[in-house]
């Protein structure tokens, strides 16, 4: 099927049915933003003509990519949005975005005083401060930073165990199952290697850049991004070694990011460039592997995450956890949380970014449940501070489950 | 992937056919690229408005008989009277089966509203729009019709020049909500769904109401462009009964509210009855082996094959991109299956543009069991249905809908006769 046309990103094949402005999530809150029919397509037209026809309120669009999903004529309406930012916006970042975005400096300085820092963010005072000085709004809660990496964990605890399984794959851990929740990379080891696969880390692994491209630190992003395919590579092709990822927004934003709004290219290894859960569904498929569960009662319901939709693959983790005996799983209708990475941290977006979530909020309340699960960090700070409910990852499920 | 029915195409005739399916327990997947063209439903389904010849249609099921004898490539035609009478009637059924309530019948068309006011035959509408018997006469004397004041998609006078001509008194109160400026910082963005998203403020729709009981003295009916009950489908009625007088809406341009509301509902009831829908995927290839396909190949899910006993494409026609046309040819893009088109593109279309256009015709060859044939071979395992189909012309005929339905309804019957059964894991 022909998907390329005139322009990489399909911008003639608008045909103006504004579906995609229906379902918008900031649309649908924001008058202040106009939507991505008029902020894309329309406006690119626009732009191609005369630069000053950029519209700041472009900004307020938070790179969810429903838009591209819901769009029946392929237009990648988000990349426009993106592109148009990254070319014409004349807003240099802030001191705020600067801590927001660079999360590998941020976590490194934090972590070795993770039950400081952990208190500090959580005092009112502090919270003031952050509110009046750095427009981080007061009402957010922050995500919790571990005493130890999970790299430091992995080579204390996990590495030495790793060689004697005859298949091996890369783990991109990213900021945070490395900085706020090494849990998660644990759990991830113990599941693959009940599977009979092992666990490395790549030679060097970067924040993936997501923050920093939306905060407008271009350059940065592109020497992080192509620190990580220099690893990638060597780990894919090198060593014929697939990267498995637990976080589905860096795993978008390596694979379709990277090329469509950093101009790196990744197609020799974007299909070996997988969440876990991709994995291990093609394994079990593929191999007759099992895994062996205990039989233990658990009620979850599945969370979407935009990037999750729009990568497809909701059904593996899906799936995977239908494969746990006592489950009961309900699957929560696929919606914005609002959060949308940084974006919900800052204080001109509070309000938006709790109206988009508030159905899906509602929503978690009314069901009986265990946990929440979903694939993405982001959407469980959101879900955790909006709701009273506990948000797990489809892979620590797992790894609770096991025998 | 293991199902027993892959089906194409996550639209109207998509959606019909995996919910059939489903309810008799089949293991459906709907793979989707984007968003259907029932975002710009009417209201309404049409079966059977005109005959090629122009000739209008009052009774679907006697003129199918002409249609039949006019049209060898037809869709009905392939059918055939009998089965064509035994699906209308499992139509009708079927929607209200799954809790869809409509008005009309295939014995007899009625008349649905444009949102430039004519009246037009149609099959089946939705229960809050505004319907009527004949083409002669409104079943109101008076009418008030209440339109938010700025809104780009519907012309109330030309509605009240159309109802005045039927013998109705009609009036145009155009209203204003405090909230609604808040819209016009972006005028061309005031559309069906974002005053939808205001109106439904239980706040607003107070206030419109109050609005609609002080200025609708005198009037028989209320009508409303459909610009309202995105979230809620009971909101005419809410307003019906704070009024205390009929409330009826007229379509607007698109994007449709009610088309919205019809897909989502339909694709609720599919995931319900557990069809797994993946929206915003395209099929990129399939593997074909003795006349049959085995399975097919996605851009979201790469190595990871769709694998079924059956296949359905129900892609749509050019809007849902599943007929393609380039400067010389036109083709299906995603088995590259036989399409009948004019090979001299002079052919394809008539100067005037209210005229039946030549290409509105085009569309995907199969057989009479709507199989697909891709050269001179029958792939006897994949099914074609809904627009993306040969011989019949929607917009002339207003027989959109109605082969869209009718023709999900008979693949699915036929897939279910078909006892082979899958061994489905994960």
């Amino acid at each position: 099927m022909e998907l390329q046309h005139l322009t990489n990103d399909n911008f003639e094949q608008c045909i103006k049915c504004t579906i995609c402005t229906v379902y918008c999530p900031v649309a649908a809150v924001n008058p202040d933003y106009p939507g991505p029919k008029q902020a894309g397509p329309d406006g690119e037209r626009l732009r191609l003509k005369k630069a000053n026809f950029y519209d700041e309120a472009l900004k307020y669009c938070i790179n969810c990519k429903r838009c591209e999903v819901a769009c029946p004529s392929n237009v990648r309406i988000g990349d426009i949005i993106q592109k148009a930012r990254i070319k014409y916006s004349r807003k240099k970042p802030s001191v705020r975005d600067f801590i927001l975005s660079h999360t590998d400096l941020v976590g490194t300085l934090a972590t070795p005083f993770a039950p400081v820092v952990n208190s500090m963010l959580g005092l009112k005072p502090v919270k003031r401060v952050l509110d009046l000085g750095f427009d981080i709004d007061h009402r957010r809660q922050f995500p919790r930073y571990s005493f130890q990496t999970f790299e430091r964990w992995y080579k204390k605890e996990a590495a030495s165990k790793q060689n004697q399984y005859n298949k091996q794959v890369s783990y991109f851990h990213g900021c945070y199952a490395n900085y706020n929740h090494p849990q998660l990379g644990r759990d991830l080891v113990k599941v693959m290697n009940a599977l009979g696969v092992g666990v490395q880390l790549l030679k060097k692994e970067k924040c993936c850049g997501v923050a920093l491209i939306s905060n407008g630190f271009l350059e940065q992003a592109k020497q992080q991004a192509q620190v990580n395919m220099r690893s990638i590579r060597e780990s894919v092709v090198n060593k014929q070694m697939p990267v498995i990822t637990t976080s589905s927004t860096c795993t978008f934003t390596i694979r379709d990011e990277y090329p469509h709004l950093l101009g790196i290219e990744t197609a020799d290894v974007r299909e070996q460039i997988e969440l876990a859960t991709r994995y291990i569904y093609r394994l079990l498929r593929e191999e007759k592997s099992a895994l062996k569960f205990n039989n233990e009662k658990i009620k979850i319901a599945y969370h979407t995450p935009c990037h999750m939709e729009k990568l497809g693959w909701g059904y593996y983790s899906i799936q995977l956890l239908r494969m746990i005996p006592n489950v009961e799983l309900k699957i929560l209708p696929s919606q914005c949380c609002g959060i949308a990475g940084t974006y919900g941290f800052k204080k001109e977006n509070y309000t938006t970014s709790q109206e988009i979530g508030i159905t899906l909020f509602s929503r978690i309340e009314e069901e009986d449940m265990d946990y929440v699960v979903t694939d993405c960090e982001t959407c469980k700070w959101q879900i955790e501070m909006s709701t009273s409910r506990i948000c797990e990852h489809p892979i620590s499920i797992l790894a609770q489950a096991l025998e | 992937m293991k199902f027993d029915s892959v089906i194409i195409g996550g639209g109207l005739a998509g959606l019909v056919c995996g919910i059939k399916l489903s309810q008799q327990g089949h293991r459906c997947v709907i793979i989707s690229s984007g968003q259907s063209a029932l975002h710009f439903l009417s209201g309404s389904f049409d079966l059977l408005n005109r005959l090629p010849d122009g000739t209008p249609v009052d009774h679907p099921l006697t003129a199918v008989k002409e249609l039949i004898k006019m049209e060898p490539e037809h869709p009905y035609t392939k059918l055939g009277e009998i089965r064509f009478e035994e699906l209308v009637a499992e139509a009708e059924q079927f929607f209200s089966g799954i809790g869809i309530e409509l008005a009309g019948s295939a014995t007899r068309n009625h008349f649905r509203v444009t949102p430039m006011g004519t009246l037009k035959r149609t099959w089946l509408t939705l229960a809050d729009f505004v319907t009527c018997e004949n083409d002669i006469q409104l079943p109101w004397k008076q009418l008030t019709i209440f339109n938010p004041a700025g809104f780009l998609d519907f012309y109330p006078h030309f509605v009240a020049d159309e109802f005045r001509k039927l013998g109705a008194t009609c009036e145009v109160h155009e209203f204003n909500l405090p909230d609604l400026d808040i819209l016009r910082r972006n005028p061309s963005e005031l559309r069906s769904t974002n005053i939808a998203r205001i109106l439904d403020k239980p706040d607003n729709r107070e206030h419109l109401c109050r609005i609609l009981i002080r200025e609708s003295s005198g009037t028989d009916a209320i009508l409303l462009p459909a610009c309202l009950g995105l979230d809620q489908p009971d909101t005419v009625r809410i307003i019906e009964e704070r009024v205390g007088k009929p409330v009826y809406l007229i379509p607007t341009i698109p994007p449709s509210i009610a088309g919205i509301g019809m897909q989502q509902f339909l694709r609720n009831t599919f995931q319900k009855l557990g069809g797994v829908y993946m929206m915003g995927d395209h099929v990129m290839n399939a593997d074909i082996e003795n006349h049959r396909v085995k399975r097919v190949y996605s851009y979201n899910h790469g190595d990871i094959p769709f694998e079924a006993n059956h296949f359905v494409l129900a892609t749509g026609s050019y809007f849902s991109r599943g007929l393609t046309a380039t400067r010389d040819r036109v083709y299906e893009p995603v088995f590259n299956l036989n399409v009948s088109y004019l090979k001299e593109r002079q052919e394809w279309y008539t100067g005037n543009i209210f005229d039946a256009q030549a290409y509105q015709q085009f569309g995907v060859s199969t057989s009479l069991d709507f199989q697909a044939v891709t050269g001179d071979t029958l792939l006897s395992n994949l099914y074609v249905g809904g627009a993306i189909l040969e011989g019949f012309n929607p917009i002339k005929e207003g027989s959109g809908g109605g082969v869209s339905i009718l023709t999900a309804l008979d693949i699915a019957g036929k897939i279910l006769k078909d006892q082979s059964v899958w061994n489905c894991s994960i």
